[in-house]
């Protein structure tokens, strides 16, 4: 089946995950995400929503079930193939794990550094980047001297600056106020519109009303539901070929 | 914010561009490993040090001694033992090979055992050999010293034949055994500072631990995160070899010092050369290495048990 935008940027089959000998946090969770979807992932606190994204930025392996991203078997690919996928992918952590003694800006640029980009090309990218999430004036600030709310936009500038093929946020605006969490929402939209496939965990109402016709993945008790049938059906993308 | 926001599309790059990227702002390494590194290194170059100074004393007697014998002549009547002493001379010089024959004055003889048999020697009470140095070239082998030997006892029978090197086995022996344990010492302190830096990368690893899970979590490789802990190492153990070798040479000259004061010619001898200092040199850098190679390995080793 193809989606929006071609091939899969990410498929679960009949995954299931636990932490030791407790019953399992996720359960028979089966989906595919397509090149240039949106969706929210919902569900109670608890529901497993976090272990789901885990899964899907790599940090984690499933107990059981098959999981392909970007075409590849994470569960059979070895782990000195990770690094490539892992730098297809930004993560805006429910805990923002910034590294608590690098400066705002150089927390934005460590993805960059990792790929290899010289100082030259990103001083100015990052401070724009910095700027843009009104953190201009705090670039040089260490995370320990930031409100939760600077600290949360932060590590979404870090998440987006690689331009990721798949943007995964984990509760990305619960720590800022409304007018900085649309502002978010309106960059990860546009780095949608540029191709990334965006899957935002929340379970923030405001912010699902404010993306007209948004795709909803829900989380039950470890269960995953497809409550707008998105999962099912999955539309195609304004642009994409018909 | 002026102009559209760049961003950078990393998927493109692969792996092939993060090799000398810094990603993180040069740590040092806490805790006392510049210390040890810093005695390991003192102990190793004073091993080293001490192992190069016993094998330049054991060089120097031995090309002394190689090919030296010494012709005793015992006989109790002095007019009969120095013309016996003065033959065996006349008989040595027209051996094919003996390069040269020194009579040893009697008075010296006498000096040389005055210590232990006292004045009673100058009257006579007591008699002493007569002596008799000669030089063979090229080698002194067994046959050969045996054929100057019958040479002589066939023209002064109380004539005793010795090879100066045989006098000095035991203290070649004991010189020997003094290199290898040396050389085992300076061993051992490799395998101990190595041990200390594992311990030490090991708590660095713990303490890091977010901080390379981030790194890991954002595209960054084992090796890059190696490359961290190694550059910290080697600071730390850089550190440590210059304030260890500083110390070290320091107790070397003075030890030297000490010796050359004792007027010995065989503790003379030991004197390091340019070459041995550059040895003793080498020491802190073959430490910095291994203390790099065992922080790097053990990184390695511990990322590959995380995801």
């Amino acid at each position: 089946m193809n989606g929006p935008g071609g091939g899969e940027i990410v498929q679960f089959d009949n995954v299931g995950l636990r932490y030791g000998t407790d019953r399992e946090v996720l359960s028979d969770i089966s989906f595919t995400l397509y090149p240039g979807s949106f969706y929210f992932l919902t569900g109670a606190s608890g529901a497993g929503k976090t272990s789901l994204l885990k899964l899907l930025y790599l940090s984690q392996r499933p107990s059981r079930g098959g999981i392909r991203i970007f075409g590849t078997d994470a569960i059979t690919m070895p782990r000195e193939r990770l690094p490539v996928l892992r730098r297809r992918l930004g993560v805006v952590f429910q805990e923002f794990r910034l590294v608590p003694h690098l400066s705002a800006f150089d927390n934005v640029a460590l993805p960059l550094r990792v790929a290899g980009f010289a100082e030259s090309e990103i001083a100015r990218p990052v401070a724009d980047m910095l700027e843009w999430v009104g953190l201009g004036d705090r670039l040089h600030a260490r995370p320990a001297t930031l409100s939760g709310g600077e600290q949360q936009r932060v590590a979404i500038a870090r998440a987006v600056i690689g331009r990721p093929q798949l943007l995964v946020a984990d509760e990305p605006t619960g720590n800022v106020d409304p007018e900085m969490a649309v502002k978010l929402l309106r960059l990860f939209e546009a780095l949608n519109r540029l191709g990334t496939t965006v899957v935002v965990a929340t379970h923030d109402v405001q912010l699902l009303k404010k993306v007209p016709d948004n795709l909803i993945m829900r989380l039950d008790k470890g269960r995953l539901s497809d409550p707008t049938g998105a999962l099912k059906y999955p539309p195609r993308r304004p642009g994409s070929p018909t | 914010m002026k102009g559209p926001l760049k961003l950078f599309p990393i998927a493109s790059r692969g792996l092939s561009g993060g090799a000398q990227a810094e990603l993180l702002p040069q740590a040092r390494m806490s805790g006392p490993i510049p210390w040890v590194i810093a005695i390991m290194v003192m102990l190793m170059v004073i091993a080293v040090g001490g192992g190069l100074a016993l094998r330049n004393v054991a060089q120097v007697a031995t090309a002394e001694l190689a090919g030296g014998i010494t012709v005793q002549v015992v006989e109790a009547r002095p007019e009969v033992r120095d013309a016996q002493a003065q033959k065996v001379a006349a008989i040595l010089r027209r051996v094919p090979g003996v390069s040269a024959v020194a009579p040893v004055p009697q008075a010296e003889v006498d000096a040389l055992v005055e210590p232990w048999l006292g004045s009673a020697i100058e009257g006579g009470d007591i008699p002493v050999p007569a002596m008799v140095d000669a030089r063979v070239a090229g080698t002194l082998t067994g046959a050969r010293l045996e054929a100057i030997r019958a040479l002589l006892h066939n023209a002064v029978p109380t004539a005793r034949v010795d090879a100066q090197s045989s006098w000095l086995g035991p203290v070649f022996g004991a010189i020997s055994s003094l290199l290898w344990l040396a050389l085992v010492l300076v061993l051992l302190l490799g395998v101990a500072t190595a041990a200390a830096v594992l311990l030490a990368t090991r708590t660095a690893l713990g303490s890091n631990r977010e901080t390379i899970e981030i790194i890991h979590l954002l595209g960054g490789t084992d090796q890059q995160i190696a490359r961290i802990f190694q550059r910290s190492t080697a600071i730390a153990a850089a550190e440590g070899g210059v304030a260890g070798l500083a110390a070290a040479v320091v107790v070397i000259v003075l030890i030297g010092r000490r010796f050359a004061g004792l007027g010995s010619g065989m503790a003379n001898n030991g004197a390091l050369g340019w070459s041995d200092w550059l040895i003793v040199a080498l020491v802190p850098i073959a430490g910095l290495a291994l203390a790099m190679i065992t922080a790097r390995w053990t990184v390695l080793r511990a990322l590959e048990r995380m995801l």
